[in-house]
């Protein structure tokens, strides 16, 4: 291949200086000055029945313009999920409804001209509850008797498992080989639960959307989307519009790490704009995004590891229980992918099952949330490697790179398990796990830490511990992205695309990939992404696609182009097509004569051979080819106090060739310090009532720089074959290993495990006690976690 | 209530309620580069440099600053000619979305302004106030270590 010149190197994303001078310009920012103010009004009750509602008092209010409620809006059923069509999560939700289900459920917008108005109504609009009885532990949900959420006409879109009348909003359940032999074929077996929490995304700006009639009365919506396509279609379809009739535009994004996928704005500032013809915005409130918006799933997973004394893993039984809250927003493939992006990395195992279930409960709702699954399930499975490697007596960076999938293998997982159908078979093609391991350790100073038990200090012990993970690009047979470029006269190129920079910087590396097989520099291409209108589809950004699948249909976008500039160059010089060459925006043939795209451009515009130079390009993927990633972790305990301190951190990713490794970085370090945070802090705190406590950034910390341990990031090269010049993603599997390496650390350090997150000081502090109380007794570890190796 | 502010170098007179914070009061005057994150004081999305001094702007009463002179991030750098920090943040890396970039930007400048060669621990504490979920704070930290050093560069 020849060398690069534009992939792999660190062009600086094309947006920073607009966005560092304060001139880039957000969805709430944009919001017309004279556009109407909506407000929500929330349900304080965590399950009720909404006897009566009056607004007529609210609606008299000055400057108060309508008030919506089940009343006066017509129920379609409908998810928020923001997926593909017909989405995998269930048709449970209405935009307003007499029955609400948990303490932050909608029940009511105002729409005023000012704020002030808007406020004044929400208090003045009268609510009579009839009180239900809640449930807010999954299992409990799950019983004979329990209250239930859903039922009537609530509906799969797709044929899933799905049965309202248990709580149950979905079921997965997969499984190869025999179980049994495989456990009775074992040394030794390890069993044990796990529990992860609720966490909010935490993206900077809050939720935002406004909506306008255009000149020719058509409905833009403009939004902190990270799904225009799919928010223009689910806005179309709640009110009844024909596609044709709707504008979904993405300006800048403060963020999203999946918490905009969810599409739960639009339709309300359509609704308030179509009823009333004038523009309406709708800004969240930073509690109103914590309790009101979505959550990562909390989780309950039971691993049981049947293995042998040389570590051979003999049967692997996975049980996931999500806590999906109120509504199914992803309960089916959230959970789906904790064992789809966490079981196949051990490819080996030849007998395993894979149970899961999601649960309604009367608590705020869970959605898309980087890592979606991976992170859950990788906190169990790293903890059991560690375990297993432990007491084989194998170290376990060296148990991994044994173990784990390499490139021309397969695993059975695949095929069995997708996004709320059968997955597809895959062989990984590209895999760098072991050298990520190699060097992680180098890195870390593992073989001079590990198992050491290092002072820090006075009551202070010091350990290391890793976690390995992989994720996917895109889901297979799913995902389809699409790109369109026209070339001006000047030879600059303008690049549409669906794909949805959230902050990412995606509009720059797909014009790095554009630029490179243009053979032109990334400032040549006008980038225009994320609007319904004006650029060709893309399904937005999640499930770490855009690199991969959006990355794939700009690369086929730009060898169209460049074969119809070889064209009209042939014709212009009069040479043959294959005798000609592209460099540096160039067309040269052998004879030595040669023309800039410009004066093709020139020419084809104005004077001879004319015609637009434009291509499209559409792309959707086959596979789904897994970064890989081994993340290291120190740590140091306070004996007394149970307090953990991550002293550093290294993560060794494989995510192909780096379009932009600066970016790249960058994309492993925000997902890294996220995946600590949650780790040790972050948790959704609710009192007995279902009403979370601490719906605010004093009470709800999250890491910022005086936090962080010291961290360090290596990207080990591989050749994705399939990937646009050998990339694959990146955007979300550097917060699943965190978790599971730290607790691994604290157990290299003091011995206990913690089967638990956030791993809080008197989390550590009970169990450190808890097991010196076992010790003393003479007894031996218990279930739940005892010292061993 | 009206009251008189000097904001980037300009005079401004506003008007706004009595009760209006700051925050508001800039952005509905077409600073539209103060970012509300939080509303709290918690996040630094809304930092402003308030006669030189960092505060978030959410947090303080607009009738209360009559006659001082405001800063935002557009008062420190242009898109046609930016700031060294706001230079240092592009070529870090260290600006994703770019929501609290404004806010970080401003916490580097005040610190750099007061001490133009702070140690490690004296960068993450001008920078405790600033929430950024994108980043990490990684590449930021690089950032403000590289706008010291050109700062330095440019003083020398």
């Amino acid at each position: 291949m020849r060398e690069l010149k534009s992939v792999g190197r660190s062009t600086t994303k094309i947006d920073s200086l607009a966005l560092a001078t304060g001139q880039e310009r957000f969805t709430a920012d944009l919001a017309p000055r004279d556009s109407l103010v909506c407000t929500l009004l929330y349900s304080p009750q965590a399950h009720a029945e909404v006897t009566r509602l009056d607004a007529d008092a609210a609606r008299r209010t000055p400057g108060v313009v309508e008030i919506f409620s089940y009343l006066n809006v017509p129920r379609v059923l409908h998810t928020t999920a923001g997926q593909g069509f017909p989405e995998p999560s269930p048709y449970d939700a209405v935009l307003f409804d007499s029955r609400v289900r948990y303490v932050g459920d909608r029940v009511a917008m105002v729409v005023a001209e000012s704020e002030q108005a808007a406020q004044e109504a929400l208090k003045k609009i009268q609510v009579e509850y009839r009180v239900l009885e809640a449930v807010f532990d999954p299992e409990a949900a799950l019983l004979p008797g329990a209250p239930l959420l859903h039922g009537g006409e609530d509906h799969a879109a797709i044929p899933v498992v799905f049965r309202p009348e248990e709580n149950l909003c979905a079921q997965v359940e997969i499984s190869f080989g025999d179980l049994e032999a495989g456990f009775a074929d074992s040394d030794f077996v390890e069993d044990h639960t796990y529990r992860v929490q609720a966490a909010s995304h935490c993206a900077m700006e809050p939720h935002a959307a406004f909506a306008y009639l255009d000149e020719r009365g058509r409905l833009v919506v403009v939004s902190a989307t990270q799904v225009p396509f799919h928010a223009r279609r689910i806005v179309a379809m709640l009110l009844g519009l024909p596609i044709r009739q709707v504008r979904v535009v993405k300006p800048r994004i403060g963020g999203g790490f999946g918490g905009k996928q969810e599409v739960i704005l639009e339709p309300l500032v359509a609704l308030a704009t179509l009823r009333t013809g004038c523009p309406a915005r709708l800004v969240l409130s930073r509690r109103e995004v914590f309790v009101s918006c979505r959550t990562r799933h909390a989780m309950r997973v039971r691993l049981r590891m049947g293995a042998r004394r040389d570590g051979t893993i003999t049967a692997v039984e996975m049980d996931g229980l999500l806590n999906s809250g109120a509504y199914g927003t992803h309960a089916l493939t959230v959970l789906s992918n904790v064992g789809a992006k966490v079981l196949p990395l051990f490819n080996k195992v030849e007998n395993l099952r894979f149970l899961g279930r999601s649960a309604y409960t009367n608590l705020p709702v869970g959605g898309a949330y980087r890592g979606y699954g991976a992170t859950q399930g990788y906190f169990a499975f790293n903890q059991h490697i560690d375990m297993i490697a432990r007491r084989a007596g194998q170290d376990v960076v060296e148990y991994c790179k044994r173990w784990h999938i390499k490139a021309g293998e397969t695993s059975g997982v695949f095929k069995a398990l997708g996004e709320g159908k059968e997955g597809v078979e895959q062989v990984v093609r590209s895999c760098a796990l072991s050298e990520c391991l190699d060097r992680g350790a180098e890195a870390i100073g593992w073989s001079r830490k590990r198992g050491k038990r290092l002072p820090g200090g006075p009551d202070r012990v010091r350990g290391v511990g890793l976690a390995v993970c992989m994720q996917g690009s895109g889901i297979p047979r799913i995902d389809m992205a699409a790109a369109a470029m026209k070339m001006n006269e000047d030879g600059s190129v303008n690049l549409m695309i669906g794909a949805t920079d959230i902050g990412t910087g995606s509009d720059t590396i797909l014009a790095q990939i554009a630029a490179e097989t243009l053979q032109l520099p990334v400032e040549a291409f006008v980038v225009l992404s994320s609007d319904t209108d004006t650029t060709p589809f893309d399904t937005g950004a999640y499930a770490s696609s855009t690199t991969y699948v959006s990355g794939r249909a700009v690369l086929e976008c730009a060898e169209k182009l460049r074969g119809q500039i070889l064209s009209a160059a042939a014709a212009l010089l009069e040479e043959p097509v294959e005798a000609l060459r592209i460099e540096d925006g160039t067309v040269a043939a052998p004879s030595g004569k040669r023309l800039s795209y410009a004066e093709i451009a020139t020419t084809c515009t104005y004077s001879e051979n004319q015609q637009q130079l434009q291509s499209q390009g559409s792309y959707v993927c086959e596979e789904s080819p897994p970064p890989f990633l081994a993340q290291f972790a120190e740590v140091e305990v306070d004996t007394r106090t149970g307090r953990i301190e991550v002293l550093e951190l290294i993560s060794a990713a494989d995510c192909g060739r780096p379009v932009n490794p600066v970016l790249a970085e960058g994309q492993v370090e925000g997902a890294a310090v996220n995946g600590v945070s949650y780790a040790l802090w972050e948790d959704y705190v609710y009192d007995a009532a279902g009403r979370l406590t601490n719906p605010r950034f004093w009470d709800y910390k999250i890491f910022t720089a005086r936090d962080l341990p010291k961290m360090r990031t290596i990207l080990v090269d591989s050749e994705e074959p399939s990937g646009p010049y050998g990339a694959k993603s990146i955007g979300e599997i550097a917060i699943n290993g965190p978790a599971p390496a730290i607790a691994n650390a604290v157990y290299d350090a003091v011995g206990v495990r913690l089967f638990e997150l956030p791993m809080t000081p008197e989390r550590l502090w009970k169990a450190m006690r808890e097991q010196a109380g076992v010790d003393s007794r003479g007894g031996g570890a218990g279930k739940g976690g005892g010292m061993q190796g | 209530m009206e009251a008189r502010f000097r904001i980037n170098g300009q005079e401004r007179t506003l008007s706004f309620p009595g009760d209006a914070v700051l925050l508001d009061v800039l952005r509905e005057a077409g600073y539209l580069e103060v970012k509300e994150g939080c509303r709290e004081g918690a996040c630094g999305s809304c930092l402003v440099l308030l006669d030189g001094v960092l505060v978030n702007s959410c947090q303080v009463l607009a009738g209360s600053v009559d006659g001082r002179a405001v800063t935002t991030v557009r008062g420190i750098g242009t898109f046609q000619v930016p700031h060294p920090i706001q230079a240092a943040f592009v070529e870090a890396g260290a600006v994703h979305c770019g929501f609290c970039t404004p806010g970080l930007v401003l916490a580097a400048y005040a610190l750099l302004e007061a001490n133009p060669h702070p140690e490690e621990a004296e960068i993450t504490r001008a920078l405790d106030g600033n929430l950024c979920r994108c980043t990490g704070s990684v590449k930021v930290m690089e950032a403000v270590r590289l706008a010291a050093r050109r700062l330095e560069d440019r003083h020398a």
